[in-house]
């Protein structure tokens, strides 16, 4: 099991506005859901469970193949105003999609 | 398909779960559940570890049988099912099981020889919601492939690699090991890049079932396992990053317990073709009558508190060496399949482990063992017919 917080961020050197208008959804391959039973968020891949700590849930359910990367960052922002949300959640996603969970 | 066997901690997904110490209750949930939903197979692999005695189709679980299992399942915690056998697309009624599954929030993975795997057929399942595919193969050379399988399957394995990778699922090949192709490891990587695979589970054999017949002309020794090793780690080197290459040891050359299943009820549970509930898929001899069954049983009955589930969860069953040994809680003192196959005693330690005071028993056996197989008559015990 591996467990993912929004703050584990790998690649911070690359430009964030590159891919502002890319829409990701989840690869065919990767589940999301919210588990009951143990009370977390959880991405479900072939062979792996990942555990989504933090804010990552929130981030992944918008992920829904329409919303582009500005209109994420927007609406995170209007739901945690404090938050550094411009800074950390385009790279976030980029490393959901380097792992290969989103497309 | 019996050889994607859960011995190692990424079949099921979570490798190192909260487990239970020692008083264990209540138990944490399950995450994964290998459901067996046929004996079944056009395939005679020497290396089966499916029973000797089959399940026959006439009792098996029906489609409705199988949809409750994998709801009860979902309430119970689990998140992934692998759909295996035998060979599960003889059941007609998959879709169906996959369907329930996926709406009951369950990943599905489909574990599968390849053969009956048509375009209309794997298409019926994606839209049901299959999320991957696991596909065996045997050598990467058709002949020997075919000897090792009991069966010609080459053509319809390469057929269901394309048809993997066009629908855009994941594809794993899954390799079980031993002397007839240990040192074919290169020309088997090759294949999987040839078709696409994402991940390649290079498998030794586990000696359980139909492979414990086959166990001398399977054992390889200690020389060929060393090369295949070495080949492994050039390839791990060469395709870090881009493919995933997975090695289940060799317990009884390596004189190393495996962590069978992340311990006994631990992490996940088998579903065998007539319902009986196994913590692991080799468990059905050991338990014999005493396997529960969904049939009879709640699942979370059955996962909680029916005796089968806890007699070796836990350490309090433990007996020396291992009761004292600080891996316990790595190994689990290995496999309790393995020491009441090789001891008939199942409290005892996994033989294969070099501390084990019956670790003769498969030392003698590694000792014996000889070089790579005869490439033209490997020496194998067939099932008889298929199916
Ligand atoms: S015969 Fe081969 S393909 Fe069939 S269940 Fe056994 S290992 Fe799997
Ligand atoms: S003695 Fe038991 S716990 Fe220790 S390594 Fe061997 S099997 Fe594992």
């Amino acid at each position: 099991m591996r467990d993912i917080a929004t703050s584990d961020r790998r690649d911070t050197a690359t430009d964030d506005r590159v891919d502002l208008d890319w829409r990701p959804a989840l690869a065919r391959s990767v589940m999301f859901r919210h588990d009951r039973v143990r009370g977390a968020d959880l991405l479900l891949l072939p062979e792996r469970v990942v555990v989504l700590r933090g804010a990552a849930g929130s981030i992944v359910k918008l992920c829904d193949g329409e919303r582009d990367v500005a209109a994420i960052v927007a609406e995170l922002a209007r739901r945690h105003p404090d938050a550094p949300v411009d800074a950390e959640v385009p790279a976030f996603l980029r490393q959901l999609r380097a792992e290969g969970w989103l497309r | 398909m019996s050889e994607a066997f859960g011995v190692h901690g990424a079949q099921g997904g979570p490798d190192a779960a909260a487990r239970p110490t020692s008083p264990p209750p209540p138990p944490e949930p399950p995450w994964a559940l290998l459901a067996e939903l046929t004996h079944g197979c056009p395939l005679r692999c020497a290396y089966c570890s499916n029973p000797v005695k089959l399940i026959g189709r006439s009792v098996e679980l029906t489609g409705d049988e199988w949809c409750e299992v994998l709801r009860q399942a979902a309430e119970l915690g689990v998140v992934q099912t692998h759909l295996s056998g035998g060979e599960p697309l003889l059941r007609r009624d998959l879709p169906r099981i996959v369907a329930t599954a996926d709406e009951a929030g369950i990943h599905t993975q489909l574990v599968t020889s390849g053969v009956g795997l048509h375009e209309a057929r794997l298409a019926e399942l994606v839209d049901a919601g299959l999320r991957s595919v696991q596909l065996s193969v045997q050598h990467a050379d058709p002949a020997r492939a075919d000897l090792i399988a009991g069966a010609r399957a080459t053509g319809a394995k390469e057929r269901a690699a394309r048809l993997v990778r066009e629908a855009g699922l994941p594809l794993g090949l899954n390799a079980v090991l031993h002397r007839a192709n240990l040192d074919a490891l290169d020309a088997l990587v090759e294949l999987g890049l040839a078709w696409g695979a994402d991940r390649i589970e290079l498998a030794n054999t586990q000696f359980y079932g139909w492979a414990m017949e086959n166990r001398a002309a399977l054992l390889p020794d200690p020389d060929q396992v060393a090369r295949a090793r070495l080949t492994l780690e050039r390839w791990r080197v060469r395709l870090a990053g881009r493919m995933e290459l997975v090695w289940v040891a060799p317990d009884y050359v390596d004189a190393t317990a495996k962590p069978c299943m992340g311990g006994w009820g631990a992490v996940s549970l088998t579903v065998a073709p007539d319902g009986s509930v196994l913590p692991c898929p080799a468990a059905a001899e050991l338990l014999g009558d005493d396997a529960p069954n969904v049939r009879d049983h709640r699942l979370d009955w059955i996962w909680r508190e029916s005796p089968a589930f806890t007699r070796y969860r836990g350490e309090d069953w433990m007996r020396e060496p291992c009761r004292s040994c600080e891996l316990r809680a790595v190994d689990f003192g290995g496999c309790r399949c393995q020491a009441y196959a090789l001891t008939g005693d199942a409290a005892r330690t996994d033989p294969a482990c070099h501390r084990s005071p019956d670790h003769d028993l498969v030392r003698a056996l590694v000792d014996a063992a000889r070089g790579p197989a005869p490439e033209d008559h490997p020496g194998f015990a067939y099932r008889e017919g298929g199916t």
